[in-house]
């Protein structure tokens, strides 16, 4: 494997056992320069493991993790400058607000008044330097949360991890967080790794994502490629809303395969490296790139019977009852512009698909 | 090593694990000389042949556990018999223990039950309440108690008052009094855990039976009891036992007449005229009863714990 | 009265036996210092308030000895409460902050050793093992005792306040740049400090209210205010005892009082 001096991590065959439990099975991980890192995947899948394992509070079972090309897998936390923003932010609470920021400065053996006026530095960059004598339980959460922001930025780390700091807040202000910590991330030039469970915060915020489940790296790319082109079924399954049809795959020519449903039906997609000839996978097809029309606009248009429509704000969620007897999501924005018609239930349609939208899935 | 637990979720974490031997040697040390090793060497005294002036000589002899459960006569020659005397003075122990266990249940329960249903807020200051007695050196509790009951005190005087008797009645030295005195003791003993267990109690279920048709005493009877009654069991047990060893409130309350065995041991290391492998037998017979006791009691902690769970 | 609203939860009778119970817990201590403040020479009578009797405590006749006493139940309990307290504060980081171990169990059980023995069984044992190893007993006897049976009682609130600090702090810390002694005595002890004093406050009582242990291991000429105490009760119940027992109650009130109020102030909130 080549490695480059220019990462930040190395996270190299990682194994993490509990007794007979296997947390993380051997992963293997680059993370550049400079880059917004989300580890996402559903509760228990190792994310967090990681991420403790890469701050130096679990202890890696095999493997080695690099930090700009040195090991640091037996280093104590203490003694490596990667700094945590912690769920719950873990901000001491005897300690003010000004005490917490400079106490990580200090214990880098600054002195205290220069410990100080670096936190104070760090409260003005979060806005907060009026609260600097209070203690944390006076803050409101969001506040909190800049806190910890400012407290684990202030010894200037070489990489910050972030354990899901975005959950206990309300959907606006997470929101708004989002964009702050975007924003942060570019301005101070610091390496993030952000972990969450949150797809679509995973996908406005990062530069690549590692798609996690049951301890193994799913799928590591750039957010948009996740999206569109997920390697697996996990993946496509997790990140967004998806539809699911089981293919056989008939020939493979140029780059792209011909497939057909259980019923006979045919389809056309790109071929993806790994599936061969004669292959039962599956194809997912997400449901804001099909539409439907009251006749096929190719031969690929599928046949089917709507059953409901249901109103989710921006969109139209439109079920339709497949011929080959499987139900079907399909998605229309909610605007007069996109000139689609809505279909009532029982209307027979067919639900066509935009080139490209067909995405072959290994199992 | 990988002992570390899940990161979150387990009641303990392995901070300071390298240090953990060092951090507890101090309490090993402290414990293990001044209790454990105590325990032991009364055992080993419990078998050893008695010195006249106080004291043992060390020579091994069942002798102390002989004469507290056999009777052979005067020059120790004839068959043996049951020796009834200490066998009653225990009986009697637990007997007086029991009576004031129930006495506690009888005013504890409501009490507790009561204490679990106020609103979150004054919870805690009734249950405060209910504790500070607790705290308050026992002797003077037993005096005061003492004080109360003697025939010409406060007790007497409001019974001579509000016309029930007519002439004061004995109380002290009498089994009532040691009685009403263990019962005061530990009372609080009994409250704090079944208030604990209703704390938890989801009167949802309450609601649930109320709903089918029951009566609120069937509801009390048939939900509400078997779901605290692990709080009740723990009440009962840490009001019996310190009861069946207690010594203040026999030796104050209840004369010589009522002798308990905790009045028993001590005697026999009081002066010369003690005898102290006797004694170390007897606090063996009580701590081994005390063990079992609480054994039983840890096994069905376990169980209904593993059942609630 | 409104009328009566159907309460699944209340039950009739309920609040007066509750109210009963208070009476009987209270009672006592209060007419005995009713009492204590009679100016009467006997405790049958009542003569009026005064204040004699506390000052025949500090004055009268048995004033020296109360005085002995005092001094010598005062010192005992501040050193055994805080050795214990020291003692019990290492054992619980070792609980609770140093993960799963074989011989955690054990220890629990020799820390609880002192609950679980009957007190005369403890002071029995206690006495056979200074007399074995050829001690004298004394005041050196009744302290090393004391520390060991207050432990548990220090132990027992300092753990349950480690238990309530997660310890994403001492993390945090650590994570900047602390070390685990660092953490520990910036971080994991200020936190702890109100489960600290509780548990010094307990273990003083207790040191200070016992009378078994101390009676079996005191030896002779050496008295604490409850063997004193106990002395003089054996000859009768005098007044200058209802004087000095309504002192020691109102000591131990004030104290647990304090403990709980310290232990209820969250500064982890």
């Amino acid at each position: 494997m080549k490695q480059e001096l220019t990462n930040a991590i190395d996270v190299q065959n990682a194994v993490k056992r509990y007794g007979d439990f296997t947390a993380l099975k051997k992963i293997s991980l680059s993370i550049k320069d400079n880059e917004f890192f989300t580890l996402l995947g559903p509760s228990g899948c190792g994310k967090t493991t990681l991420l403790r394992m890469i701050a130096g509070f679990e202890d890696v079972t095999e493997g080695d993790i690099l930090l700009y090309g040195e090991p640091i897998a037996d280093l104590p936390p203490n003694k490596r400058p990667i700094n945590t923003v912690f769920q719950n932010y873990a901000l001491f609470p005897h300690m003010t607000i000004l005490e917490n920021v400079a106490f990580g400065v200090e214990m880098r053996g600054a002195s205290k008044s220069d410990a100080q006026t670096r936190a104070g530095k760090m409260l003005e960059l979060v806005q907060l330097s009026q609260f600097s004598a209070r203690k944390p339980s006076q803050l409101s959460g969001g506040q909190q949360q800049r806190v910890a922001l400012a407290r684990a930025l202030a010894p200037q780390p070489k990489l910050l991890l972030l354990d899901e700091p975005l959950s206990a807040l309300d959907l606006k202000l997470r929101k708004a967080m989002q964009i702050e910590l975007k924003h942060l991330q570019r301005e101070t030039g610091i390496t993030f790794i952000f972990v969450t469970h949150d797809q679509e915060e995973a996908l406005t915020m990062s530069d690549r994502i590692a798609v996690m489940s049951a301890g193994e790296l799913q799928q590591l790319g750039e957010a948009r490629d996740i999206y569109e082109r997920p390697r697996n079924m996990f993946v496509a399954d997790f990140i967004g809303e998806t539809n699911l049809l089981e293919v056989s795959v008939d020939a493979i020519a140029d780059g792209r395969a011909t497939c057909h449903l259980g019923g006979g039906h045919e389809l056309t997609c790109n071929a993806v490296d790994g599936i061969g000839v004669g292959a039962k996978v599956h194809m997912s097809l997400r449901p804001e790139r099909l539409f439907i029309s009251d006749r096929p606009t190719d031969a690929e248009g599928l046949k089917g019977t709507v059953r409901e429509n249901i109103f989710v704000g921006t969109d139209i969620s439109t079920i339709v009852d497949l011929a080959e007897g499987l139900d079907f999501i399909v998605r229309t924005s909610n605007s007069d512009r996109g000139n689609r018609r809505i279909f009532e239930p029982g209307n027979e349609v067919f639900v066509n698909m935009e080139h490209g939208a067909a995405r072959l899935l290994v199992d | 090593m990988a002992a570390g637990a899940a990161s979150g979720g387990s009641a303990t974490t392995d901070t300071y694990k390298e240090a953990r031997n060092w951090l507890l040697l101090p309490s090993w040390l402290v414990l293990g000389i001044f209790v454990l090793m105590p325990v032991l060497m009364m055992l080993v005294y419990s078998f050893l042949t008695k010195e006249f002036r106080g004291g043992v000589i060390w020579e091994f002899s069942t002798d102390a556990y002989d004469q507290f459960f056999f009777d052979r006569g005067l020059f120790g020659d004839e068959p043996p018999k049951i020796e009834w005397t200490y066998i009653t003075i225990f009986w009697r122990s637990i007997w007086q223990a029991g009576a004031a266990t129930l006495l506690s249940l009888l005013i504890g329960f409501p009490t507790a039950y009561f204490i679990a249903t106020r609103p979150e807020k004054t919870r805690a200051i009734w249950v405060f309440l209910i504790t500070i007695p607790y705290w308050v050196n026992l002797l003077i509790r037993t005096v005061s108690m003492k004080f109360m009951l003697r025939d010409n005190g406060p007790v007497n005087d409001f019974l001579l008052g509000i016309g029930i008797i007519n002439d004061p009645i004995t109380i002290v030295n009498t089994n009532f009094a040691v009685q009403l005195g263990l019962f005061y003791s530990y009372l609080p003993f009994m409250v704090l855990p079944i208030y604990a267990s209703v704390e938890r109690y989801n009167f949802n279920l309450s609601e649930a039976a109320a709903d089918l048709y029951a009566s609120k005493m069937t509801t009390l009877r048939r939900i509400l009891l078997p779901a605290v009654k692990p709080g009740v069991v723990a009440g009962c047990i840490l009001v019996f036992v310190p009861s069946l060893g207690s010594f203040l409130a026999p030796d104050l309350l209840g004369g010589a007449k009522n002798f308990m065995i905790g009045s028993l041991i001590e005697e026999q290391f009081k002066g010369n005229a003690g005898n102290w492998p006797f004694g170390a037998a007897a606090s063996m017979v009580l701590l081994s009863m005390v063990l079992i006791i609480l054994m039983i009691f840890a096994r069905q902690q376990a169980k209904a714990g593993k059942e609630a769970s | 009265m409104a009328r009566a609203k159907y309460d699944i939860k209340s039950f009739p009778g309920f609040f007066p036996i509750t109210v009963l119970c208070l009476i009987i817990l209270y009672a006592p201590l209060l007419v005995v210092t009713i009492y204590s403040l009679n100016d009467s020479n006997s405790i049958t009578n009542w003569e009026g308030v005064s204040l004699r009797w506390y000052a025949d405590v500090f004055t009268g006749p048995e004033s020296a000895k109360f005085k002995v006493a005092a001094w010598n139940s005062f010192t005992i309990a501040i050193i055994a409460a805080t050795v214990a307290t020291s003692i019990a504060t290492l054992a619980a980081t070792a609980m609770v902050r140093g993960g799963k171990f074989r011989l955690r169990t054990v220890s629990f059980g020799l820390i609880s050793l002192p609950l679980m023995v009957p007190e005369i069984v403890l002071a029995v044992a206690t006495l056979i093992f200074f007399n074995s190893i050829g001690f004298t007993r004394g005041y050196m006897t009744i302290l090393v005792a004391h520390i060991a049976f207050c432990i548990p009682f220090a132990y027992l609130p300092i753990s349950a306040r480690m238990q309530g600090i997660e310890d994403s702090f001492e993390q945090a810390a650590q994570d900047l740049y602390a070390t685990k002694r660092q953490a520990f005595t910036k971080i994991l002890l200020p936190l702890m400090a109100p489960g600290i004093v509780s548990g010094f406050l307990l273990a003083f009582i207790v040191s200070l209210d016992d009378f078994i242990i101390t009676n079996f291991v005191k030896g002779a000429g050496v008295e604490t205010l409850p063997t004193a105490i106990f002395g003089s009760v054996k000859q009768g119940i005098k007044p200058n005892i209802m004087a000095i027992s309504t002192m020691l109650l109102g000591l131990s009130i004030v104290l647990v009082t304090l403990s709980y109020l310290i232990s209820k102030s969250d500064n982890t909130k």
